[in-house]
């Protein structure tokens, strides 16, 4: 997967803040890179990729991060 | 004088809990007097009671397509999906250990499913799409392979409303000579009822009942093996003396409710569609979920982006309005609903709105009065106003 250009620490925040968080700074990469949202809210892993299904990005899978924690990766389309 | 003071609550949670139904009440209160005495028992109250409880049977049989020897009542509809479940599986134990049901089955279908994992079978949750409708050719698929004992299918979701393919799955049961059990819970007295099902199951207090009453049907023919200690009640399907006087208001309100079913659903229906079409046009960024047409006639569910669900169930019951939410943060396990989650859908700012005979046109369109501006105060607050 490509390395995340933004990589957003959301342990131990609980939804809808996780998304939130991906909203407020997905526009801080550029079109094509890759926000990874880490959240240990198991409602991060069904709103993540809702979120990018609203909002027209795309959903680029999760992955695990150090520790354990789960990552969701974003990659801004528009 | 003008009257100024809180609205009239407004409730919209009949798919928790229906208000009771005037008929369940009458009968209620006569049961009480009459029916109060231990129906196993060899004395004159007793005969009462065991008449009214023999009565009550009769009728639910005849509203659910069953033979009175099929029916037995149960403390819940939980505990009479647990009984469907476990109770089929341990009849059918020689012919394997396969359970297969919905991914977005009541979780008392899946707690049966995890107990029953446990104790060394396996348990297979077939996926179900956007809609929340589950896939009918990986279902039959699924019961097709060797070893399953038992299918299990409701007939609509109780959280998105979605009316699941009963029909084309009972036929596949059928072609593969698995029972398949039907949890009825949000349909019956609501919709006609599928046909093709070996077990049913259902809740009293979700038609107009009162609480505490649930049924079983097990049709005569298909393997059943009770999962609990033997008890001579309920054709020893059910352990415990039997709540006579809740039972015959049970009987009583589902028969009312069959009567006045079809104008009920006619009448609730446009409600529903004028929920689902209003909310996205006064409320930005919602997803309302569910078949928009082939679904349950009193339910609808939407999910608000950004909106904390817990927040919005509070900030509405402030206004006067009694919802329900499928959102982790309003569940004790902290979890999302499993059934947003099976279908894909935002489980944050989760609504559901269920209707009932007492609701009002006046009361769907205060409630979407309110709505926007509920919704876009609790945006304001968590600055994500634009996002």
């Amino acid at each position: 997967m490509t390395t995340p250009a933004l990589v957003l620490d959301c342990r131990g925040k609980r939804c809808p803040l996780p998304v939130i968080e991906l909203a407020r700074r997905v526009g801080d990469v550029g079109v094509g890179e890759v926000v990874a949202v880490l959240a240990d809210d198991p409602a991060a892993r069904v709103d993540v990729p809702a979120w990018c299904r609203m909002r027209g990005q795309e959903y680029a899978g999760e992955s695990t991060a150090a520790g354990g924690v789960p990552s969701y990766a974003v990659r801004r389309l528009h | 004088m003008s009257r100024i003071g809180p609205a009239r609550p407004v409730y919209l949670d009949a798919a928790s809990g229906t208000p009771l139904h005037p008929v369940a009440r009458e009968a209620l209160v006569a049961a009480l007097a009459d029916g109060w005495a231990d129906p196993a028992r060899l004395y004159g109250a007793a005969r009462r009671a065991r008449l009214l409880l023999d009565g009550a049977r009769q009728a639910v049989a005849a509203c659910l397509g069953a033979r009175p020897d099929e029916v037995t009542f149960t403390a819940s509809g939980s505990q009479a999906a647990h009984l469907a479940v476990l109770g089929a599986l341990a009849g059918r134990r020689r012919s394997g250990d396969r359970f297969v049901h919905s991914a977005v089955e009541h979780s008392c279908v899946l707690h049966a499913a995890e107990r029953h994992a446990a104790a060394g079978g396996s348990a297979v949750a077939v996926p179900v799409d956007r809609l929340g409708r589950a896939d009918t050719a990986a279902f039959a698929a699924a019961v097709a392979a060797p070893g399953t004992a038992l299918a299990s299918l409701m007939s609509a979701s109780h959280e998105v409303g979605t009316a699941q393919p009963v029909a084309a799955v009972a036929a596949a049961c059928a072609e593969a000579g698995v029972p398949l059990h039907v949890d009825a819970a949000q349909s019956a007295g609501r919709t006609a009822l599928p046909a093709g099902w070996s077990l049913l199951s259902a809740s009293a207090h979700k038609w107009g009942g009162p609480p505490g009453v649930g049924v079983l049907v097990v049709r005569a023919g298909t393997r059943w093996l009770s999962p609990l200690p033997a008890d001579e009640r309920e054709r020893g399907r059910v352990p415990g003396f039997e709540n006579v006087p809740a039972i015959v208001a049970a009987a009583a309100s589902l028969r009312a409710r069959l009567s006045e079913m079809d104008a009920e659903a006619a009448r609730l229906r446009p409600l529903v569609d004028r929920i689902r079409q209003t909310v996205p046009r006064t409320v930005p960024d919602v997803e309302v979920v569910g078949d928009p047409v082939d679904r349950l006639p009193h339910l609808v569910t939407f999910s608000c982006l950004y909106v904390d669900g817990e927040a919005l169930l509070h900030a509405l019951d402030r206004r006067g309005f009694a919802v329900s939410s499928g959102s982790s943060c309003t569940s004790s396990t902290l979890t999302p609903s499993h059934v947003l989650e099976a279908m894909g859908v935002l489980s944050h700012g989760n609504v559901r709105v269920s209707l009932h005979r007492d609701t009002t046109a006046e009361d769907v369109d205060r409630f979407l009065a309110v709505l926007p501006e509920v919704v876009a105060d609790l945006r304001a607050t968590a600055g994500v106003t634009g996002l």
